[in-house]
């Protein structure tokens, strides 16, 4: 289980994450939602080593992983799928991969996980040798999460899957994102695309301004009319 | 199967190479009878295999793994006067330190050419640690001022570390040991290397770094560590490169290694392609021959009775148009990050005939 007490992290004067605090229990899909700034990223790149926070811990398992460098917290089983996908732009599908999976050493493992991923997303295995940077907005996004996989993580973090894809293609990374929590992954999934999020997500932390304003499970946040009104886009609209 | 595939490429390689050194030994020494390393021809092919270690080198920080370093010409001269030092006899020590002596027991020591080169290497690489550990932590072009700084740096103490390199005098005599052997079998063993590093994990990360710094991170690579690294051994080469250049000059001295040298390597880099080891090694050869072949143009010439007068300094002239057209034509370089096979000559070729097999239907 992954949990965060307390976490503050800031950017100079700038206080993005104000005291956060959430659980992210094994084999479960936790969402975080919120708009433009809220602090979603920033916790997520704080809990990937990207960033570090000013005060409050992170534990993985109960093991207190806070402020680890990047390298250290993949090697304990956290991979991230960065925002905006950040695959390899001049290296093929298969280096982008294969560098998935570079901290794991054994190679008969590691060819066992590509053929995995192959099969998770049979576009990639079409693709293997093309650059990664000539694929689709929705093949690199499968790429990224490919390349996340490669690692074997315990704990999966996405930032905004969804991001810039058109509406077919989400849904289509919504089910695939589906397929992987059904392999047994736990998942910390970010998403402005509320709606999608809160049907998959088992729990949901609504942020804002650095806080923790709401939380539920995802059918309670859906149904809530705050979220309704203010994520979702229903009723009336808010002046 | 793949390696298999790699290593008989490899092989082709050294055995090209060895051709290389054996015709124009052969060919030079027996028919001319003009010893190998004084001839003329055999210079330049020595000049390109030390520019092709050199250019390699600097590709494998700046075109691999997109860090932007000028401070090359540092570490050569490093290289450069440790070899000499390590070389030179105690007799022609004593003959060109006559200002201020050597320390002693650098005074009395002389090793064989190898060690000496290999320690000049390493000399250069743990310099490279020393600078790169500040620097490295710069990007872009902070980078490139502060490692053309440190070459400065390095410069500067050469020049005024008189007991140890005889300041701006240099050092003369410095045994001419270098033949084609040595500087080809540099550059092939260079080429091996960096390429098999690059086809490994390592090289992977490396262009990882080149790609995306964040996403790198986040895939658990150690940025630092890995662009150390490649510093590391980039350096290590240039050091050797730069023992290789005093061996065969047989004179140094601090100015030859000002930023224009780092430049002209650079220079062969981005004309190669960054990120090409083949790129590095057709433009290296290119860049070094043309430099010596446009000498022509500056000599007189006589038609009839026209007296065209030489100009010196034109072939600089030329050379600079020359690379004008290639940036405007291959603005990625000759190679761009692409690596020449026998995949990609055949595809060459065939374009190549069906070029001329096209102009020959439209013409008849």
């Amino acid at each position: 289980m992954l949990e965060i007490i307390d976490l503050h992290v800031s950017y100079g004067a700038i206080r993005a994450v104000q005291g956060i605090s959430l659980k992210v229990p094994d084999g479960k899909i936790i969402a975080l939602i919120g708009t433009n700034g809220a602090g979603k990223s920033t916790t997520l790149r704080t809990i990937s080593g990207l960033l570090k926070p000013e005060a409050g811990r992170i534990l993985l398992d109960g093991e207190d992983i806070t402020g680890l460098p990047a390298k250290d917290i993949v090697k304990r089983g956290i991979s991230m799928v960065p925002e905006g996908r950040h695959v390899f732009p001049d290296l093929t599908v298969y280096e982008n991969l294969m560098l998935g999976a570079y901290i794991r050493t054994n190679r008969q493992e590691v060819e066992a996980q590509l053929e995995e991923v192959y099969n998770l997303f049979p576009r990639l295995r079409e693709r293997k040798s093309q650059l990664a940077g000539t694929l689709s907005g929705g093949e690199q996004q499968m790429l990224a999460l490919g390349r996340a996989l490669m690692a074997d993580p315990k704990v999966l973090l996405m930032d905004e899957p969804s991001l810039g894809l058109a509406p077919v293609l989400v849904q289509e990374i919504f089910s695939l994102i589906k397929r992987i929590h059904e392999q047994g992954k736990t998942l910390l999934l970010i998403e402005q695309n509320a709606r999608a999020a809160l049907t998959l997500a088992h729990y949901a932390y609504v942020l804002e301004t650095g806080r923790i304003v709401m939380e539920g499970t995802g059918a309670e946040l859906l149904v809530n009319d705050d979220v309704r009104r203010i994520y979702l886009g229903e009723g009336e609209i808010a002046v | 199967m793949q390696l298999s595939r790699y290593w008989k490429r490899d092989i082709v390689i050294l055995l090209v190479a060895a051709f290389v050194v054996a015709w124009a030994n052969g060919d030079l020494e027996g028919l001319l009878g003009i010893p190998g390393w004084q001839s003329y021809t055999v210079r330049i092919i020595n000049m390109c295999a030390i520019n092709t270690v050199l250019a390699l080198s600097l590709n494998l920080v700046n075109g691999f793994t997109g860090q932007f370093s000028l401070g090359h010409a540092g570490f050569m001269a490093l290289g450069a006067y440790t070899t000499a030092l390590l070389t030179m006899s105690a007799a022609a020590k004593d003959r060109v330190f006559f200002m201020t002596p050597l320390v002693e027991p650098l005074r009395k020591l002389t090793l064989p050419f190898l060690p000496s080169l290999i320690l000049a290497g390493l000399v250069a690489g743990v310099f490279s640690l020393v600078v790169g550990v500040p620097a490295l932590r710069l990007r872009g072009d902070y980078l490139g001022i502060a490692t053309l700084g440190f070459a400065e740096i390095i410069r500067l103490v050469i020049q005024n570390a008189r007991s140890v390199t005889n300041g701006a005098l240099g050092l003369k005599g410095i045994p001419p040991v270098v033949n084609l052997w040595w500087t080809l079998g540099a550059a092939v063993l260079c080429y091996l290397m960096l390429k098999n590093l690059i086809s490994s994990s390592y090289g992977r990360a490396f262009k990882s770094i080149r790609e995306n710094e964040i996403a790198a991170q986040a895939m658990g690579i150690d940025l630092f560590k890995h662009k150390l690294l490649a510093f590391f051994i980039s350096s290590f080469w240039a050091g050797v490169g730069g023992g290789l250049l005093a061996s065969l000059l047989t004179t140094i001295d601090p100015v030859q290694f000002k930023f224009p040298l780092t430049f002209q390597v650079l220079l062969m880099v981005v004309l190669g392609g960054m990120g090409s080891l083949s790129g590095s090694v057709i433009s290296a050869t290119i860049v070094t021959y043309l430099m010596e072949f446009l000498r022509v143009v500056e000599e007189t010439h006589y038609l009839g009775s026209i007296t065209i007068p030489g100009v010196p300094g034109l072939r600089m002239v030329i050379f600079s148009l020359t690379l004008v057209l290639v940036v405007v034509w291959y603005p990625k370089g000759l190679m761009g990050d692409r690596e020449l096979s026998a995949e990609g000559l055949k595809q060459l070729l065939a374009r190549f005939r069906k070029a001329i097999r096209l102009k020959g239907e439209s013409s008849s």
